[in-house]
């Protein structure tokens, strides 16, 4: 009953919240200075053209009957059509959802299995030399601007080593092995960034518990260190971490914009970047849409999730 | 002015005094102060660029088309002869104003509107938190990327665009911070003197808000330089050919097995100022909050 009270309590403010970002990501479009059927057509194109632009896209009735035809389309799964691909914007995206999952799954990984272990070591050696490198890494992790890394993991491991290939997108079902290896180099580059957050708050969770009483009793009791660390103080640390790794997790759906563009793998963050290049705003909104609501759900999920490995809010 | 020293005002010279205590303890950590100088030194250089730029960062020469580094030019050329070095030290001056203003503009605004949220309650509060999540749900980068495509490619409007991407973050923290120092004593002693909502909230309030929201601004300036030179990169920001750490980059990119010093120093600039920006920022958290510790 609880558990269903709180599902219910986070999906009722889901609702406005999705209801709101619909009118801003609406709104993006009236940001643009001028007629949007102009900036669509571009500079050259006769009135009669124009018109009936305007008359296609419903672009001259009143803002909130656009605003309406647009959530009306939006619910059923209708985004609009995409001018440069003269396809559905819900097609496209659905086209590329997999290489973005993939993508992020992938950094997720790398992220989980660097950043979760190396916050535990610097935790339970604070202050070692374990401890100065594994957070200076997080540090340099959440500090190095991502496609600046990629570039510089580009020229060493393609340009230099030849190592693995500097971009290109491969279907899996084509050729596994040349698919998993132009992973590699982007997954690094997010995953490490990511790794740097999970570390960090990781060490302080982990810090945080191994100073509480049930700690100090377990230690009372002459468990040995490695079963304190991991059996008791990890538990209660890594519950802020799972809700952390969600989000994280969220919007790395997404796409990793720059990532992307670097690798050219024609993700949602290759797909944004296009449509802003060649405005093609409704990709642009399609998206910006879609992957706020996936957020919403992953956090929704995490939420969820953190409800019920938290035994103190179930009962 | 006796009675203005007895009011409940007192509060801001405390905050003041925590303020510089902070910054004491901030300076006896060598890794922050460190930090300090690093920041210090870019604002130096960005200011002194015209006086110590050893070229002019726009001329191109066709003879000069991506040379390595040499005595004359010590990082090299770029893909139209232009000095590295030169572009690069003009460049810090669009990455730090891209760190400064979009920060100044989201916490001019969503400091009282935060304020308002927080101190109010009721619908208001439900209404600019409704909003806050809608915003919070889009990646940070992404929104910036999307605005600035709508407003147009333009260093300012880069700059607006990471301000409004930067707005949720603020006015959740400022919400925050404005809820608990409402149920605060010497907020409750000021109600009960008689003071206004108003005075209640930008006298005693916003001034006792600033430690976290330092610490975040310290943070965001990091994200927001990282924003600009993305969108830079994008060609959304900076235009050529005015200098950008991020257009550099992206530029760079395209000549990447031919001139790979194009591409090292700008981005190692953008990573070491983030660091220090970073280091910063933490060393201000635990020097405001030194139980964090």
């Amino acid at each position: 009953m609880r558990f269903l009270i709180f599902i219910g309590q986070r999906l009722a403010l889901a609702v406005p919240t999705i209801l709101i970002l619909t009118v801003l990501v609406f709104l993006l479009q009236h940001l643009l200075p001028g007629d949007p059927a102009l900036a669509m057509a571009g500079d050259e194109m006769d009135p009669q053209a124009l018109e009936e632009l305007r008359q296609k896209y419903g672009l001259n009735l009143p803002v909130h009957i656009q605003y309406l035809r647009w959530l009306g389309g939006a619910v059923t799964g209708d985004l609009g059509m995409s001018l440069r691909n003269s396809m559905g914007v819900t097609e496209l995206l659905l086209s590329k959802l997999g290489i973005t999952l993939q993508l992020a799954l992938a950094s997720m990984a790398i992220a989980l299995l660097i950043g979760i272990p190396v916050g535990i070591i610097s935790a339970a050696r604070r202050g070692s030399l374990a401890d100065f490198l594994g957070s200076a890494f997080a540090l340099s992790g959440i500090s190095v601007p991502h496609f600046w890394l990629g570039i510089m993991l580009v020229l060493a491991f393609s340009v230099h080593l030849r190592w693995l290939p500097s971009s290109g997108y491969v279907p899996f079902s084509e050729d596994p092995w040349r698919s998993i290896s132009g992973f590699v180099l982007p997954s690094i580059v997010l995953g490490t960034g990511i790794a740097g957050v999970l570390m960090r708050h990781t060490r302080s969770a982990m810090l945080q518990s191994l100073g509480a009483d049930y700690v100090r009793t377990a230690r009372a009791k002459g468990l040995t260190e490695r079963r304190v660390v991991l059996r008791h103080a990890l538990r209660n640390a890594l519950m802020p971490v799972v809700t952390l790794g969600a989000i994280e997790f969220g919007q790395l759906l997404a796409g990793a914009v720059l990532t992307e563009q670097i690798f050219s793998i024609p993700g949602f963050g290759k797909l944004l970047v296009d449509g802003v290049l060649y405005r093609d705003y409704a990709v642009v909104q399609g998206l910006v849409l879609v992957s706020a609501v996936l957020f919403i759900l992953v956090s929704l999920m995490a939420d969820i999730l953190y409800f019920l490995i938290n035994p103190r809010l179930r009962s | 002015m006796a009675s203005l020293a007895l009011s409940p005002g007192m509060v801001i010279p405390r905050s003041e005094s925590r303020l510089r205590r902070a910054g004491r303890r901030l300076l006896r950590q060598p890794a922050s102060l460190l930090a300090g100088i690093v920041i210090l030194a870019f604002v130096v250089i960005a200011i002194a660029a015209p006086w110590i730029a050893p070229h002019d960062p726009t001329k191109a020469s066709f003879m000069l088309v991506r040379k390595a580094p040499s005595a004359a030019h010590w990082l090299g050329t770029d893909e139209v002869g232009r000095d590295v070095l030169s572009r690069l030290i003009w460049g810090a001056r669009s990455s730090l104003i891209a760190g400064m203003v979009p920060v100044v503009m989201a916490l001019a605004f969503s400091v009282p509107l935060g304020v308002i949220s927080g101190y109010a309650g009721g619908w208001i509060d439900m209404v600019v938190m409704r909003i806050t999540d809608a915003m919070l749900a889009i990646p940070y980068l992404i929104i910036a990327i999307a605005l600035a495509a709508f407003l147009g490619p333009d260093l300012w409007n880069a700059m607006l665009a990471i301000g409004i991407a930067s707005l949720p973050v603020f006015l959740r923290l400022a919400r925050a911070a404005a809820m608990t120092i409402r149920a605060e004593d010497y907020v409750e002693a000021a109600r009960a003197v008689g003071s206004s909502h108003l005075r209640i909230a930008f006298r005693h309030i916003l001034p006792n808000m600033l430690p976290p929201l330092l610490v975040q601004a310290s943070v965001m300036a990091a994200s927001a330089i990282i924003a600009e030179a993305s969108l830079s990169f994008l060609g959304l920001g900076q235009q050529p050919p005015a200098p950008s750490w991020g257009s550099m980059l992206n530029a760079a990119q395209r000549h990447m097995a031919a001139a790979p010093w194009m591409a090292i120093a700008p981005g190692a600039a953008i990573f070491i100022l983030v660091i220090a920006l970073n280091i910063f920022g933490d060393g201000l958290r635990d020097a405001l909050d030194p139980k964090r510790r």
